[in-house]
């Protein structure tokens, strides 16, 4: 690793293992991992079910503490949860005693009255869900509470954005266009941002770098890049390319 | 944040214990330090304890009490399930059943105590008819509740599968409404133990309550009476436990979640 | 409409029922509806209702509050670490059968007969249930707020306000509902043994001092009655907006 790539990364993860204790028995998860994100950068985790790409994240997010390896952030140890890294969970995520407003403001306790107000107004715009504003989150759609997710963890102007399976709760109509609202959040206010997935499209219509774990105790199999440019046509055939080289490298057949 | 490591297996005794010891020696020394001469201590309440099983007035007491859980909430339970499970199939007779039912469940059972002794005289049918009174209510709200929620597409599977009503009723929607039950059961089971020793103290000569009372009236024995508030209380836990032991059964199981 | 007035038809037929059974046997104590409304009427007349009604709120208020004031910040403190709850639970479920009544001889030595001994009776009577329902409150936040709290970097003090309290709200209340029926029923055979005045005295005393059953059951009506809007009152406290969350996240 050259000093270029070291001062390059946003995210370093060296040699990192997690093993699971639990009454006497002990579960390997991840083993060995070794990856490196760069800033702005958007990685997609894809692996069977099961295989740790939770635990990766709450890795990374500071929840837990890795068995062995080290977990670096612009060169800084991961000690704990932060709030410039934001995790978004798959669902009940959002504060139900909060309005929306509520829930996007729940970080800004430092700010003004008036940034804040500023602040919870420009994310609410940008996640649409204007009109909606002291709306309680059981009067919203699965996809509005996501939305909602994105939008609060957005206000505390993270530098990393952790999404763990957020659209799994989802029909399929709604995830694609939430991966049309995410691409164009990105694209707005960049910041780096993991996704695990378990849905090789999400990953490949998503993601600039697609890392594929194996089943437990996790490996990285593979590391393949997207090298299509934004916007992606789902039929052109670099990405069919790509989506079966993706498949293959999970080990699954084209035919059903 | 919190101590989120995971306690070790010894750790479930360790706790308890150490709890209960600092207990009983806050209760010794505030015995000795304010050198009551009324209140026992943890030794004498022991001691009492002792005399009690060896004048065999414990297990009488202990027996009739139980006898009168018994019968009350065997009662209770014969005339609330059947009752409860037609109340929850008919909702329309719910409604108009329900407003009385909810008028006379906050009246305490021991209100009902002079109307008792009217219908039954003193001694033991009061009592039981207390405790019949206090678990009817629990019972009959756990099985109404308990039909009532069984989620409708279960219902409909068994028409699906050409099942006739009352079979719908017997091999879907009672199993269903199982888990349910056994709470009520549970939770009437535990007021009828609350209700009989407290009906015991007022109305009846013998049982656990008297026993407490009269500790108290012939001689000013806190020691005995102290001691029999703690077999209340080790009774009344072996009762629960005895039922959590019932929900248990993998046919119940999948009504309760990871409950303690 | 209809829905209404089929339980109003069912409660007269009941009471028509009852006066038809009284009728037919005159000379045993127990009154009519009638007499029992009568009843009433005489305890109204006397200012006697409205001083027991107070006096037997009065103490369950009292108890309640110094109950839960007790009980909730201290379950929720030992419901938090998994320590605290293992070493207080077996305590907790041995005191708990313990009928609040077996409590009086204690209650009398330490209080004397009065109004102390019968909101100390309360007290006992609410204190357990209250101390399982916050701890069981706490163990059931879903991890995913407490995570969140995590993540956003709050303090102690800004997360147990702003993400626990919050969310053990509901389960709270609807563990003091719970609590406050019981409190309801252990005042008023509180005040059979251990005071001079509240309702349940009056029933006591309507029997001893010459078999009024019209008062006695009077008595019972109007415990019901309050037993039920206090019921009712706390339920509508479930329904407040920010509160109903919880019920439709299921």
């Amino acid at each position: 690793m050259s000093l270029a790539t070291e001062t390059l990364s946003k995210l370093r993860l060296e040699h990192v293992s997690m093993v699971f204790g639990r009454d006497g028995k002990t579960v390997p998860v991840l083993d060995d991992l070794n990856l490196q994100v760069a800033d702005g950068e958007f990685i997609a985790v894809v692996g069977p079910s099961g295989c740790g790409k939770s635990t990766l994240l709450n890795l990374t997010g500071g929840f837990l503490s890795p068995t062995n390896g080290s977990i670096t952030i612009d060169g800084q140890p991961v000690h704990g949860p932060d709030p410039r890294r934001i995790l978004v969970f798959q669902e009940r995520g959002v504060f139900p005693w909060l309005t929306v407003e509520g829930n996007i403001g729940f970080g800004l306790s430092k700010l003004s009255r008036a940034e804040r107000r500023e602040r919870i107004a420009h994310y609410v715009q940008m996640v649409r869900l204007q009109g909606f504003e002291h709306t309680y989150p059981s009067d919203l759609s699965g996809g509005m509470k996501q939305r909602l997710q994105v939008a609060r963890a957005l206000a505390v102007n993270p530098d990393i954005l952790y999404l763990d399976e957020p659209f799994g709760a989802l029909d399929s109509v709604t995830r694609l266009i939430m991966r049309g609202e995410l691409l164009r959040i990105w694209q707005a206010e960049r910041r780096t941002i993991i996704l695990v997935t378990h849905d090789i499209d999400e990953a490949v219509q998503l993601a600039d770098r697609v890392v594929v774990l194996s089943s437990r105790p996790a490996k990285i199999e593979n590391i393949l890049t997207i090298d299509i440019a934004h916007p992606r046509y789902i039929s052109s055939r670099r990405y069919l390319e790509l989506r079966d080289e993706l498949l293959s490298k999970i080990g699954l057949a084209f035919t059903v | 944040m919190s101590s989120f490591a995971k306690p070790a297996g010894w750790e479930k005794f360790f706790w308890p214990l150490l709890a209960l010891g600092l207990l009983l020696a806050v209760w010794y020394y505030s015995v000795v330090w304010t050198a009551t001469k009324v209140f026992p201590s943890p030794l004498s309440v022991e001691k009492g304890l002792v005399e009690l099983l060896h004048k065999h007035v414990l297990w009488a007491d202990i027996g009739d009490s139980l006898r009168r859980v018994a019968l009350g909430f065997g009662a209770a339970a014969v005339v609330g399930i059947p009752l409860g499970l037609t109340l929850g199939w008919y909702p329309a007779l719910n409604q108009v059943v329900n407003p009385v039912m909810q008028f006379l469940r906050p009246i305490s059972p021991i209100a009902w105590i002079p109307v008792a002794i009217v219908f039954f005289g003193i001694g033991d049918r009061p009592a039981v008819f207390l405790v019949f009174l206090s678990a009817f209510f629990p019972i009959l709200v756990a099985c109404v509740s308990g039909v009532s929620s069984v989620p409708p597409i279960l219902r409909r599977a068994g028409r699906n599968f050409g099942l006739s009503s009352a079979q719908i009723l017997t091999r879907v929607v009672f199993p269903a409404a199982l888990p349910q039950i056994l709470i009520g059961l549970r939770i009437a089971l535990g007021i009828s133990w609350l209700v009989v020793v407290a009906a015991e103290m007022i109305a009846v000569d013998s049982g656990l309550g008297y026993l407490v009372i009269d500790s108290r009236n012939s001689g000013k024995r806190y020691d005995l009476v102290v001691a029999a508030m703690l077999m209340i209380g080790l009774i009344g836990l072996i009762l629960d436990y005895a039922v959590r032991r019932l929900e248990k059964f993998k046919s119940v199981r999948w009504g309760f979640r990871d409950e303690s | 409409m209809s829905t209404l007035l089929r339980p109003i038809a069912f409660i007269v037929a009941l009471l028509v029922l009852w006066q038809v059974a009284v009728s037919r046997h005159p000379d045993q104590l127990l009154p009519g509806p009638w007499a029992v409304v009568k009843g009433i009427g005489e305890l109204l007349q006397h200012g006697l209702l409205l001083k027991y009604v107070v006096a037997s709120l009065f103490r369950v208020t009292w108890g309640f509050a110094l109950a839960a004031v007790l009980a909730i910040p201290l379950g929720l403190t030992l419901g938090w670490y998994q320590r605290g709850e293992m070493a207080v639970y077996p305590l907790v479920q041995i005191f708990r059968p313990i009928s609040p009544l077996a409590w009086i001889p204690l209650a009398i030595l330490w209080f004397g007969v009065g109004d102390f001994a019968a909101i100390f009776l309360i007290f006992v009577g609410c204190f357990f249930p209250l101390i399982l329902t916050a701890m069981s409150a706490v163990r059931n936040v879903p991890a995913v707020y407490i995570n969140v709290g995590r993540n956003f970097g709050m303090s102690k003090g800004e997360f147990v306000y702003r993400v626990l309290y919050p969310a053990v709200t509901p389960q709270l209340i609807v563990g003091s509902r719970i609590t406050m029926g019981i409190a309801w029923l252990v005042v008023v055979a509180a005040e059979m043994i251990a005071v001079n005045s509240g309702l349940g005295f009056l029933i006591i005393d309507a029997r001893n001092a010459g078999n009024r059953y019209d008062l006695v059951i009077a008595g019972m009506v109007i415990i019901g009655t309050i037993g039920l809007l206090l019921d009712l009152g706390m339920r509508s406290l479930e329904r407040v907006k920010s509160f109903r969350w919880s019920y439709s996240e299921e």
